[in-house]
């Protein structure tokens, strides 16, 4: 495999390691826009709204498992490989159908 | 900063997703022209990384945490219109598979932290640009201040959104977001420049020549 590939890879393990390994330790207190929520007084607004459609996997804990940090992990590693999977695959049809417009980029 | 259902009113989620869904459309037109298939493992890889660290809420003040956003960094790794791409399917699986971010408001998000955190920060990035010295200092102060400046322009928009929503008055929303966004654009300073100096080291050839401070390669 070629160096780029290698750098592309270890992006990849990065960020299934940070997605699994690190997510279980984040911080549970209430992000910026929650907190501010909390403070001026609207964030009933939130908790009164109904989903359209219901989450899979609702606030990064895959349903039924037991151990939270196990439970998130999950989430983590099932949420980067769909997005990695679908980035992919939408920037793949995006680059195809191209007739090269210079010299081909080196292998 | 992901916007919930019940936040915003009809007429700002309408607005907001017309304005989203027409930023969107030009990107995957933009793609579909000029991407090419060596760029098509970066997008991915830049994608899910922006996804894995959104999860890590690190804490900024008493009671109150903040995540990476990534739109500076993805601008600057993939092109501005490419990394609203990447915002959007980020915020399109966050809010679909992990109730993170409504389905009403994922217009409003995507034009937050997309339209206005990738655009509006490449903008500002190139601008800063212009003023700062032509070497890799300046470059990575440029990409430090235009990530933490996203963040506020993102948080600023989601503001006028709540006001305009009639959620919270403006005097009220719009400091209150920008005062907590300003300590969680450092988080977001930070993780950019880490980032992009790792990638400088590794590939240069990852940013667009384009953006890169003259002096010869390091």
């Amino acid at each position: 495999m070629s160096k780029w590939g290698w750098l592309l890879l270890g992006g990849l393990i990065l960020a299934i390691g940070l997605a699994t390994l690190l997510s279980p330790f984040a911080s549970p207190w209430p992000d910026g826009l929650e907190k501010v929520a909390e403070k001026l007084g609207f964030i009933d607004r939130a908790e009164e709204a109904k989903p359209l459609v219901p989450a899979p996997i609702p606030d990064y804990a895959v349903p039924g498992v037991r151990r939270q940090a196990l439970a998130t992990a999950l989430a983590g590693l099932i949420g980067t490989l769909l997005v990695f999977g679908s980035g992919y695959l939408l920037a793949r049809w995006s680059a195809s159908g191209k007739t090269k417009p210079g010299p081909a980029p080196p292998p | 900063m992901h916007i919930p259902d019940g936040f915003v009113s009809n007429e700002i989620a309408v607005a907001t997703f017309v304005v989203s869904a027409g930023a969107v459309t030009l990107a995957l037109r933009q793609a579909k022209r000029t991407l090419e298939e060596r760029q098509v493992p970066l997008l991915g890889v830049t994608a899910a990384f922006i996804f894995a660290a959104q999860m890590l809420n690190f804490p900024v003040a008493g009671g109150t945490s903040g995540h990476f956003m990534g739109a500076m960094l993805a601008a600057l790794l993939v092109g501005p219109l490419p990394a609203i791409l990447i915002m959007a399917l980020v915020l399109l699986i966050q809010c679909l598979v992990f109730a993170d971010g409504g389905i009403t408001a994922l217009g409003a998000n995507i034009f937050n932290m997309g339209v206005v955190g990738a655009g509006g920060g490449y903008l500002i990035f190139r601008a800063l640009q212009m003023a700062l010295p032509k070497n890799r200092a300046g470059f990575m102060a440029a990409a430090g201040i235009a990530a933490w400046i996203s963040i506020e322009l993102a948080a600023s928009a989601c503001a006028l959104e709540l006001a305009f929503s009639g959620t919270v008055p403006l005097d009220k929303a719009l400091p209150a977001m920008a005062l907590v966004h300003a300590l969680i654009g450092i988080g977001e300073a930070l993780i950019t420049t880490a980032v992009l100096g790792v990638v400088l080291a590794a590939r240069r050839d990852l940013i667009p020549s384009r953006l890169l401070p003259r002096e010869a390669t390091p």
